[in-house]
């Protein structure tokens, strides 16, 4: 009994407010917008009985998705965020492997503390850190103000509300996502296997190139996903950072929804934007399955 | 690893420098006198002022923490549960079904999980409010602390729950005390994750708020849309002084934990007690 | 002196491989070698022993290039590396844990630092053939190391180790993780090979049986200070000190003090007891305090009363039954317990004595080594 209780409390709880939202999205990516309460069409009439489902179910329709291909406003986004997603997590790799292996050759005591210190922004509000470059990268900010002191420009340079914006926005949020698996990697990481390199000939950056890194290399991949994934979807950074030149899908969904008050659209960029995830998703989790196995 | 090049000591000084200038920044400049970022005209409180002052900040602070402790601690029950549902029930019919609603949600970009949630509570002609948030924020922030837990769970050695029911306590007594206790930290860091998540969460709220219901991160958004607000420099530094202090706090009390405890070991192995 | 046996040591026109000259090493405040002088020669298979924390490891990551003297020097065919960095020396490790690379295949991990000195590809197939062939590895060239046995990744380890022809190979503790049987065989393995191959070995090892099968000469080491350096069978009936004969096999200590007249000296050693006798080349002063080293099977345990130079009487306390040989604990009256081996030549059902029983102990006058410290 209790234990019925236990099983059923938790997956109830997740049918109804997670998975049953998702068929009603892709349902609603299936129908048509309508000048109405709620604003879209057909609605499942289960007073008809089965005829009212059968109605019901033919009537919806991929139009949604046919008009996702023909306006490029919507794949330009797709395509743009991949674009963005991709860039900011190789800058984020570049950053964020240094310091991990800088943790990683940090004395033992060191190390604690190293780790809080990268966790520590972590826990401050998300919506804070992407806010405090904003007075930074403005025109008048004090990046610009700082380079124009030191003379290396003589114009205000515009960064914010252009890409770089966001690829810094992202660096920034989304850098402890990338140096803690790297850093679990490197700290378990042998020294003798570097000696052992070292003893056979090589050089120490040969001895980094060909053991160093191949070694970390779960670590770099499950580093890169943690960052690549969310961005993609990323909402709060293009829409702070990226001006309105800046196309994410994430801010095209929220506008749609919100501003064009056009639901089955939304519904059909968030089923494909679903779509696009996976493919990551689930190498992301070959990725996690390899390395508990190797571990074991 | 070993050595501590000087390659080492500049790529550690330039990321942490990259992690915690801007925040510095931030602080430094919510003590500014002047509404303008880059010209400093002295040091003023005036704008902690004008924000205690500003009601609606406070209204959205007090909706933000009661999202937070409800759903937070919501979240840390039904994440136990669902962890204790992973590691120890093996295999249950729909047991893929289940990890996988657990797992996906940490993947999940906001703005769908929002948009879907929005959808259902239409759906159902549900009077969007704190209510909704709450459960659009314990539905998330469970799989969290679900993960939290279970990888506690996975190494816990189940013999002391077996010794506790050889002793005569009930499966649910011997829940209570043993395996709760022996988890607790793991449950505790689950509710901190869950609550901070919360407090964050911007995208989610959004979708699910009501008219009546907006959290701070709402406000602080269409605040600092239009550009930087000293008004919001001086609430980030309120809420990263709660953060860093809380850290403190936190290290200091399990800094002298493990140094108690160590002592304790050295005692008993000396055989002092 | 005929060159039948191989002795470079003795033969004072013979050029050491390797050099210490007054080497001392400290991390900080600690000394971990403290003004060594030590010469190994070409094709020597020495032996570091010593407990852990006596240098030994020190000692041989200075020969490897990971750790630099503080002072002294140290010579490889007479020249000094202290500037040669790891990677450029012709001295390859074999480490402890063996550090195989995990995402490399055996053979790989065999081809690694040929590879690094930019050879031929067939000249590296070749010889990593050759080292695979050696070392018996051929079913599993392909394999990666976590799907190898403890055995085969040592022998990975040594193929690896081996691949670059180095002028000096360094084994650090290299059977440590194996167990006993697959241990004292690969020690005979080991030995094969370095006669095979002609390299030089300097193994570290605290175990002084591994130590005592495979080398040519061991150095017994003691807080960063060479006590003895031999052959193995000298270290073992000649040791220097007490320490040394302590820590190479079982030994019975009797501290006393000396009266010696021409090459016999007699320890008093017990009050109400007769002086014990041996045999020493040193000059002792009187009753200068010296220690009577006696291995338990050089004493003969009996029933009855024998004649010999040495004779105790005790009773058994204890008995030690090892199959081939029993090992005996026998208190004397005077409160010292001396062990005595003897080997079981007849069925445990005769076995002449019991607990408790009275026996004689019995050694001759040449039986003991007589220490000064």
């Amino acid at each position: 009994m209790r234990r019925l209780v236990l099983i059923l409390v938790p997956y109830l709880w997740l049918i109804a407010l997670f998975l049953i939202p998702f068929v009603i999205v892709v349902k609603i990516s299936l129908s048509d917008v309508a000048l109405a309460r709620p604003p879209y069409f057909p609605q499942l009439d289960l007073t008809a009985g089965w005829a009212g489902i059968r109605t019901f179910f033919s009537e919806l329709d991929f139009e949604n998705f046919t008009f996702l291909t023909t306006d490029d406003l919507y794949w330009k986004a797709y395509l743009s965020s991949l674009k963005i997603a991709a860039i900011s997590t190789a800058l984020t790799l570049l950053i964020g492997y240094p310091i991990a292996y800088g943790m990683a050759s940090a004395r033992p005591e060191w190390r604690a503390t190293l780790m809080m210190l990268v966790i520590l922004p972590f826990w401050t509000s998300f919506l804070i850190r992407v806010y405090s470059w904003i007075g930074i990268l403005s025109q008048g900010g004090l990046l610009n103000t700082f380079l124009l002191w030191l003379g290396v420009i003589d114009q205000p340079l515009t960064i914010l509300n252009t890409e770089i914006a966001v690829y810094i926005g992202i660096v920034y949020t989304y850098l402890p996502f990338m140096i803690l698996p790297i850093y679990a990697n490197l700290e378990k990481l042998d020294g003798a296997l570097i000696e052992a390199a070292e003893d056979l000939g090589c050089s120490r950056t040969s001895a980094f190139w060909l053991v160093t890194i191949p070694l970390s290399k779960s670590g770099i991949i499950a580093g890169c996903f943690l960052v690549f994934i969310p961005a993609i979807g990323e909402f709060v950074i293009p829409s702070l950072l990226g001006g309105s030149q800046t196309l994410m899908i994430g801010k095209v969904l929220y506008e749609e929804f919100f501003s064009n008050r056009d639901w089955p659209v939304a519904s059909a960029v968030a089923v494909v934007l679903l779509v696009i995830l996976i493919v990551p998703i689930i190498l992301f989790q070959r990725n996690e399955q390899k390395n508990r196995e190797a571990s074991q | 690893m070993r050595r501590m090049s000087g390659f080492n000591i500049v790529s550690l000084t330039f990321g942490l420098a990259f992690l915690y200038l801007p925040m510095l920044i931030l602080v430094i400049y919510s003590f500014n006198a002047s509404k303008l970022v880059t010209v400093w005209a002295g040091f003023s409180t005036r704008w902690y002022g004008e924000l205690l002052r500003n009601e609606a900040f406070l209204d959205a602070a007090l909706v933000t923490l009661k999202v937070g402790v409800i759903s937070s601690t919501l979240a840390t029950v039904l994440g136990t549960m669902a962890a204790f549902l992973l590691v120890r029930l093996g295999r249950f019919s729909g047991r893929t079904l289940f990890s996988g609603m657990i797992y996906a949600p940490l993947v999940m970009p906001d703005v769908i999980t929002g948009l879907a949630l929005l959808l259902l509570f239409i759906g159902i002609d549900m009077d969007r409010g704190v209510t909704t948030i709450v459960l659009a924020h314990t539905t998330f922030a469970m799989c969290y602390v679900s993960v939290v837990v279970s990888s506690r769970l996975s190494s816990f050695d189940t013999s002391l729950e077996e010794a506790a029911l050889d002793l005569g306590c009930t499966p649910w007594s011997a829940f209570r005390l043993v395996t709760l206790p022996i988890i607790a930290p793991a449950v505790i860091s689950g509710w901190l994750l869950a609550f901070t998540l919360s407090l964050d969460d911007l995208v989610i709220a959004s979708f699910t708020a009501g008219p009546s219901s907006t959290t701070l991160p709402m406000k602080i958004f269409s605040a600092v849309r239009l550009g930087v607000s000293p008004e919001i420099n001086a609430l980030s530094t309120l809420m990263i002084g709660v953060v860093a202090f809380g850290v403190v706090i936190f290290s200091i009390l399990s800094k002298r934990n493990t140094a108690l405890k160590l002592q304790e070991e050295r005692d008993a192995v000396d055989g002092r007690t | 002196m005929p060159q039948t046996v191989f002795a470079p040591w003795e033969n004072p026109d013979e050029k050491p491989l390797i050099q210490f000259r007054n080497v001392t090493k400290k991390f900080g405040d600690f000394t971990a070698i403290a003004n060594l002088d030590l010469d190994i020669y070409a094709q020597e298979f020495f032996a570091l022993l010593g407990p852990s924390g006596c240098g030994k490891t020190t000692l041989m990551r200075m020969l490897a290039g990971f750790e630099m003297p503080t002072s002294g020097k140290i010579l490889l065919g007479g020249e000094d590396i202290a500037a040669v960095p790891p990677n450029k020396r012709p001295v390859n490790m074999m480490f402890q844990s063996y550090a195989l690379f995990p995402h490399l295949s055996v053979w790989d991990n065999v081809a690694f630092g040929l590879k690094r000195e930019g050879r031929d590809k067939s000249e590296i197939e070749t010889r990593v053939s050759d080292m695979i062939r050696l070392t018996r590895l051929e079913k599993f060239a392909r394999r990666k190391p976590h799907q190898l046995s403890g055995g085969q990744r040592q022998r990975v380890a040594l193929a690896r180790s081996l691949a670059k022809a180095p002028k000096l190979l360094l084994l650090d503790e290299p059977l440590g993780a194996l167990d006993r049987k697959l241990r004292e065989e690969t020690q005979f393995e080991l030995m094969d090979i370095q006669e095979k191959t002609g390299t030089t070995f300097v193994i570290v090892t605290h175990d002084q049986e591994e130590a005592m099968t495979v080398a040519s000469r061991v150095a017994v080491m003691d807080e960063g200070r060479l006590v003895q350096v031999s052959t193995p069978d000298r270290i073992y009936e000649n040791p220097n000190s007490v320490y040394v004969a302590d820590f190479i096999g079982d030994v019975n200590i009797i501290e006393g003090s000396a009266n010696q007249t021409g090459d016999k000296v007699l320890v008093n050693w017990a009050e109400g007891h007769s002086p014990l006798v041996a045999t020493t080349a040193a000059v002792l002063q009187k009753d200068q305090t010296c220690y009577l080293a006696i291995r338990p099977e050089k004493i003969a345990i009996t029933a009855e009363q024998p004649d010999a130079a040495n004779v105790v009487q005790g009773e058994i306390l204890d008995i030690g039954y090892l199959g081939n040989i029993s090992t005996y604990h026998v208190k004397l009256p005077s409160g010292h317990v001396i062990k005595a081996q003897s080997a079981n030549t007849r069925r445990i059902a005769r076995r002449s004595f019991t607990w408790e029983d009275k026996v004689w102990l019995s050694w001759s006058d040449t039986a003991a080594i007589l220490l000064e410290r």
